[in-house]
């Protein structure tokens, strides 16, 4: 790996990933799945499998439920019934220990969430410093080594706000796998950016999945589901409409339901 | 001819500094200037207030206050931390306390303390022990309710991210949450400060011994001791100035600081 890495595109290839930590991926098991908030049902049972080293983008309408399947997955929302199995945790058992399973899932915000009084270095090693009692030494090595997989090794010593978006974005993802996590979550990863930026998160995403991270994605960038994805999940009103690898489910939708979405976000001025 | 708005503006500014010069003017020959110089502003005979105005007076209005201050801080993190329990009794006593004592002037806590404890409990609290904790008291009424509003100002996706990342609840809270929260809540904690540093004038109603004395008993014994007017009662307002304005200043730069919070 280059020492001098000064580059802020990143264009390296998926080994560096690699280099900086093989992943043990997870599979994640989904059935049955309910959720409400009050009288609102946003989950009307949900059955869904991600094969370990798999990259699954759910697709659909805003208010479809994509963001609160994602959230349920490490509990950050509690289901009303149904289980969710991730690697060899049972996220819906009661006696789950959230936190070592949240210690295995990486999760990317569409808001990023940088901690912003911290720099972009210490991001990326205070929880494996606070929470797997890593010295400093060794956070710092590893977190160098993730930043520089998304080419950001050169802006470690900044503050979150000196960031354009894009590259906050890209700091999520390395602080993230800096946890060596076996699945990875993103809500909307690039929703919130400058469409300028945009290629450079999806870019990492894409190394990252061609290194072989199980990877659950909720996305509207359909050029990255069609090319990166080897499965599209596509949601409406609760339920699972449609799914199957990209091409099928992009390229040629079955449903009525799925067709019509993908007529209005791939042509929004037809109508 | 019709006026541009910026000739109006400016006729405006004329009228408004021509009338505030006419009341100058006009106080001016009206005050009686030696009277109030006697009054207020005789200082050839305060020599003797120092240095103890100072190193009394000044020390023991420092000491009460960050004596009610601190203990005003750890009463009112207790209170902010009941406050957002989920334990509703904890709410209740917290909100219960937080109403009544912000609702209430500070000088009956003051009466209350004492007067009332030695009757009550047969006590005999030092001055000191008096002015801290009715100062407490008051205090963390308030601190406790600028504590939570400053710990709920932390956006909601902080806690989330670092709950993503494994970190406990209370490593999340004491890493992520309290630090931002503190940079949030400086200014407000500042001009409680300089509030608490007035309201310290409070236990003259109790009386205290010479060497207890703070600011405002010594500028008012001064006036009975020297001969010139409220004058040692001027001394002692310029006194707490030394103490609040630099205060004032620090709060003032924090707020201009960019916070560094979540929120874009």
């Amino acid at each position: 790996m280059s020492q001098n890495q000064t580059t802020d595109a990143a264009t390296q290839g998926a080994d560096q990933f690699q280099a900086a930590g093989a992943y043990s991926a997870a599979g994640v098991t989904i059935s049955g799945l309910h959720k409400s908030f009050g009288d609102n049902e946003v989950l009307k049972g949900i059955d869904m499998e991600v094969a370990p080293g798999e990259v699954v983008c759910l697709i659909g309408a805003s208010g479809s439920g994509k963001s609160t399947l994602l959230r349920c997955v490490n509990r950050l929302e509690n289901p009303n019934a149904g289980t969710i199995t991730v690697g060899e945790h049972e996220a819906t058992h009661p006696d789950v220990n959230l936190d070592a399973m949240r210690r295995q899932i990486g999760m990317v915000f569409q808001q990023f969430n940088l901690f912003p009084h911290l720099s972009v270095l210490e991001n990326c090693t205070i929880t494996p410093r606070r929470v797997l009692g890593q010295s400093k030494a060794e956070a710092e090595a590893e977190a160098l080594a993730q930043l520089d997989t998304v080419g950001l090794k050169h802006l470690s010593d900044r503050r979150p706000d000196q960031l354009s978006g894009g590259q906050q974005q890209r700091v999520a993802i390395a602080r993230a796998l800096t946890m060596k996590p076996q699945l990875m979550l993103f809500d909307e990863p690039t929703s919130a950016l400058d469409p300028e930026t945009v290629g450079d998160v999806l870019a990492s995403m894409r190394k990252l999945a061609e290194a072989g991270m199980t990877m659950l994605v909720v996305t509207h960038e359909m050029g990255f589901a069609r090319e990166v994805a080897d499965r599209v999940v596509f949601m409406d009103q609760g339920l699972v409409v449609e799914e199957g690898p990209a091409t099928e489910v992009i390229g040629s939708p079955q449903q009525p339901r799925t067709q019509d979405f993908l007529r209005r976000v791939l042509n929004p001025l037809a109508e | 001819m019709a006026m541009t708005t910026r000739d109006r503006a400016r006729v405006s500014l004329g009228i408004q500094a021509g009338i505030f010069l006419a009341v100058v003017i006009v106080l001016a020959v009206m005050v009686d200037w030696s009277a109030i110089r006697n009054s207020f502003f005789s200082i050839e005979n305060l020599g003797p207030m120092f240095p103890e105005i100072i190193t009394v007076g000044l020390f023991n209005t420092v000491k009460y206050t960050v004596v009610g201050f601190v203990f005003g801080l750890l009463g009112g993190t207790l209170l902010a931390l009941m406050r957002m329990s989920s334990f509703p009794v904890y709410r209740w006593v917290a909100t219960g306390y937080i109403e009544f004592f912000r609702g209430i002037p500070a000088i009956l806590v003051f009466i209350a303390l004492g007067f009332g404890a030695s009757l009550a409990f047969g006590v005999n609290l030092s001055t000191l022990q008096i002015a801290g904790s009715a100062l407490a008291i008051v205090a963390s009424a308030y601190i406790a309710e600028t504590l939570r509003a400053g710990l709920q100002a932390v956006p909601k996706g902080q806690i989330e991210a670092a709950r993503a990342l494994g970190m406990p609840a209370w490593r999340a809270m004491v890493t992520i949450q309290i630090p931002q929260a503190f940079r949030i809540v400086l200014p407000p904690l500042t001009n409680e400060a300089i509030l608490l540093t007035k309201d310290s004038s409070l236990i003259f109603v109790v009386g205290m011994a010479g060497g207890a004395a703070e600011l405002t008993k010594m500028g008012r014994d001064g006036i009975n001791i020297y001969q010139a007017g409220l004058t040692p009662l001027v001394i002692a307002g310029f006194c707490y100035l030394l103490l609040t304005v630099p205060l004032s200043l620090l709060a003032r730069r924090m707020e201009h600081r960019s916070p560094r919070t979540g929120k874009k």
